[in-house]
């Protein structure tokens, strides 16, 4: 195990440059999650970390080595493919074995070596089968026995569950979450689906056009998104923004679309008049006297909670309740923000404006 | 009421119905059959018919304008007597053999070298083909100018370069005949394998090759583990065929000596020939064709068990 730094990492393809000097850093045994829509340079950030990518400036360390001039076989690294890139020839105990088995490694270690990876992850009835007679979930665990066996300083993963049903990526999310809190081996894993972020993640790095846009834990992300890429990135139903503008009349409240009046807790210091986007999650709406009128579109019932499109000031808004309430399409009915969890960002940088 | 009313109706139509032609028109197996129809007959006419042609020439006395006698065994057990016939299977196993062991290696060769990265790829790939476009008659042509005693351009290159003082008889010895026929066999054959080869090299996930550059494998480790096994059934196809071309090569060695110095580069299909068209010697000629068949079995039987499918194809594809 060991702690990885990113250092102002650049890469350039020929004349385009991808990613714009990324720094974080990675401390000892931590799940780090890399996520962000397509095209953002997550998986070349990973690759770079494997060494299947140069660097084109900026460094990267595992432990206390600088690993630029280092060979992938050098780093210590151990990555898990999207596609899994199980060996089609091998059984499940020679894909597993492989890497010990060029290493030079004497036959009895290899066998030693592959049935410890193969009890922690249940792999032991299939270390005979080769990858065509396994499921698409007993693949992913073989990919990750590989990664085991090796014993390696960090993982690497590489959207490991996408080509996996719902229900089975569900499962894995936990497998790996389990396994991490029983090797405890620092591990950098790229997905582009905030739920798995946000689920397995002790530190969450949002990217986004090849910079990083916030990094922090989960909750911190979501609570406090420093801009609005980021609010509208986590959580699902994504964030609801309305435009208008900060108005100070005596009591700081916010003027949104068609002159919708929507309340604040406090507004930024000089701030009256001018435009800014105003962000509140579903689940923060509440129906209250005072709340903005809207009309409801959709309802969607999931029985755990409600989901409720509405037209607020001719934007269409979701918001979500817990309680049973009787909506039809339709209906009016007054959604009120809770202020003190309401976002406030520049309209022009996307910044966040609120505390 | 209805099924009452209908019931007799139906069966005394299927009665009507169970006729020979609306049998072949209706039953599946039939419909099968009259889709193949026109393929099988193209192969019977053209494939089966010649080979069985052949078959049974090569037990007649057959001559070019007269009509043969069954005579048994007598072409063959001439043949058994005949130094020339098998000087010329000698010769063919020979041919076949050494060629088709180079064009593996040279085509595998080429093809992962144009499996890499590298400016005018397509440029290349492209040329690669070029001995494989050209008409045989012509290549052999320009081989056998080449080659040629007095005009060769490779005696002259060396004479130039004061490596040699007389002309080199390449087409005149027996050894540099058999050595030259080979090598442009080989020129020939090299694409073929080296494309085909190349198309089973790129449907090798480059992912594979990541994972093994993680777990440490070499250039060579990764051709020795990964490569060359995923390639084993291509090689298994391509090679079958290599060898059944080769063995059967006529055009080539017509062109070039026409079995000659003293025969020593006469194949059995140039020997078949000689005797059957040239000589006129329907019976025997095609005596020499048949006696290739046992070999062509017998290559076809070696690739039949390579082609098996390999325990790690087999299986569901959850992809």
């Amino acid at each position: 195990m060991s702690s990885v730094q990113i250092r102002d990492v650049r890469k350039s393809f020929g004349s385009f440059e991808v990613l714009h000097g990324v720094t974080i850093p990675i401390e000892d045994g931590e799940f780090v999650v890399l996520v962000g829509p397509s095209g953002c340079g997550k998986s070349t950030l990973l690759r770079m970390l494997a060494g299947l990518e140069n660097i084109t400036s900026g460094t990267i360390s595992i432990g206390d080595r600088v690993v630029n001039n280092v060979q992938p076989k050098e780093r210590d690294i151990a990555m898990v493919f999207q596609n899994y890139a199980l060996y089609p020839h091998m059984t499940v105990a020679d894909n597993m074995g492989f890497s010990l088995k060029l290493r030079g490694a004497k036959s009895e270690e290899i066998s030693a070596g592959v049935k410890r990876a193969a009890e922690i992850l249940a792999l032991t009835p299939l270390l005979e089968r080769y990858p065509r007679q396994l499921s698409g979930g007993q693949r992913q665990r073989v990919a990750m026995g590989r990664a085991i066996v090796r014993d390696p300083q960090v993982f690497l993963f590489d959207e490991p569950l996408s080509n996996l049903d719902a229900k089975l990526r569900v499962a894995m999310r936990t497998e790996i979450k389990e396994l991490h809190q029983r090797l405890r081996t620092t591990t950098v894993y790229v997905t582009h689906d905030q739920i798995e972020a946000m689920t397995m993640a002790d530190k969450i790095v949002v990217m986004h056009d090849g910079i990083v846009e916030q990094m922090g834990s989960p909750l911190e992300l979501y609570d406090r998104p420093e801009n609005q890429f980021v609010a509208g990135f986590i959580g699902s139903p994504a964030m609801n923004f309305l435009k208008g503008k900060v108005k100070v009349n005596g009591v700081a409240y916010f003027e949104g679309p068609n002159g919708v009046k929507l309340p604040l807790k406090s507004a930024p210091a000089n701030s009256d008049g001018s435009p800014a986007v105003y962000g509140v999650r579903p689940e923060h709406f509440t129906i209250a006297d005072d709340g903005a009128e809207a009309e409801i579109v959709v309802v969607e019932p999931t029985g755990s909670e409600t989901q409720v499109f509405a037209k607020l000031g001719g934007e269409q808004v979701v918001a979500v309740f817990r309680e049973r309430h009787q909506f039809n399409p339709g209906d009016k009915v007054r959604l009120k923000p809770d202020p003190t969890l309401v976002h406030l960002f520049d309209d022009a940088s996307g910044k966040r404006l609120n505390g | 009421m209805a099924d009452v009313a209908l019931a007799p109706r139906r069966a005394k139509t299927e009665i009507r119905e169970a006729t020979a032609w609306d049998q072949l028109r209706h039953n599946k197996t039939w419909l099968g059959f009259w889709f193949m129809l026109p393929a099988m007959a193209f192969l019977i006419f053209f494939l089966a018919y010649p080979l069985g042609l052949g078959i049974w020439l090569s037990f007649t006395d057959t001559r070019i304008g007269r009509v043969g006698h069954f005579v048994g065994t007598e072409n063959y057990e001439w043949l058994w007597d005949d130094a020339i016939f098998w000087l010329s299977v000698f010769n063919t196993l020979l041919y076949t053999s050494v060629a088709s062991a180079v064009k593996f290696a040279v085509g595998l060769y080429l093809a992962l070298l144009l499996n890499e990265r590298m400016p005018f790829k397509a440029l290349l790939r492209a040329a690669v083909l070029i001995p494989f476009i050209v008409p045989t008659v012509l290549s052999a042509l320009a081989f056998w100018w080449i080659f040629d005693s007095q005009f060769s351009i490779i005696s002259w290159s060396l004479k130039q370069l004061g490596l040699i003082t007389q002309n080199i008889n390449f087409l005149g010895d027996p050894t540099w005949a058999r050595i030259c026929v080979i090598f442009a066999n080989i020129w020939r054959g090299v694409p073929f394998v080296a494309i085909t080869l190349l198309a089973g090299l790129q449907t090798v996930q480059p992912s594979l090759y990541e994972a093994a550059t993680l777990d440490g494998a070499t250039r060579w480790q990764m051709f020795r583990y990964i490569t060359y096994p995923l390639l084993t059934p291509i090689i298994a196809v391509v090679m079958t065929f290599s060898v059944l071309f080769t063995f059967t090569d006529f055009q080539l060695i017509w062109a070039m000596t026409r079995g000659g110095p003293v025969n020593a580069t006469h194949l059995m299909a140039t020997l078949s020939y000689q005797r059957a068209i040239i000589a006129g010697q329907l019976g025997e000629g095609a005596a020499i064709s048949s006696a290739m068949i046992p070999f062509l079995l017998a290559a076809i039987m070696v690739s039949w068990f390579g082609l098996q499918r390999r325990k790690w194809q087999q299986g569901e594809n959850n992809d």
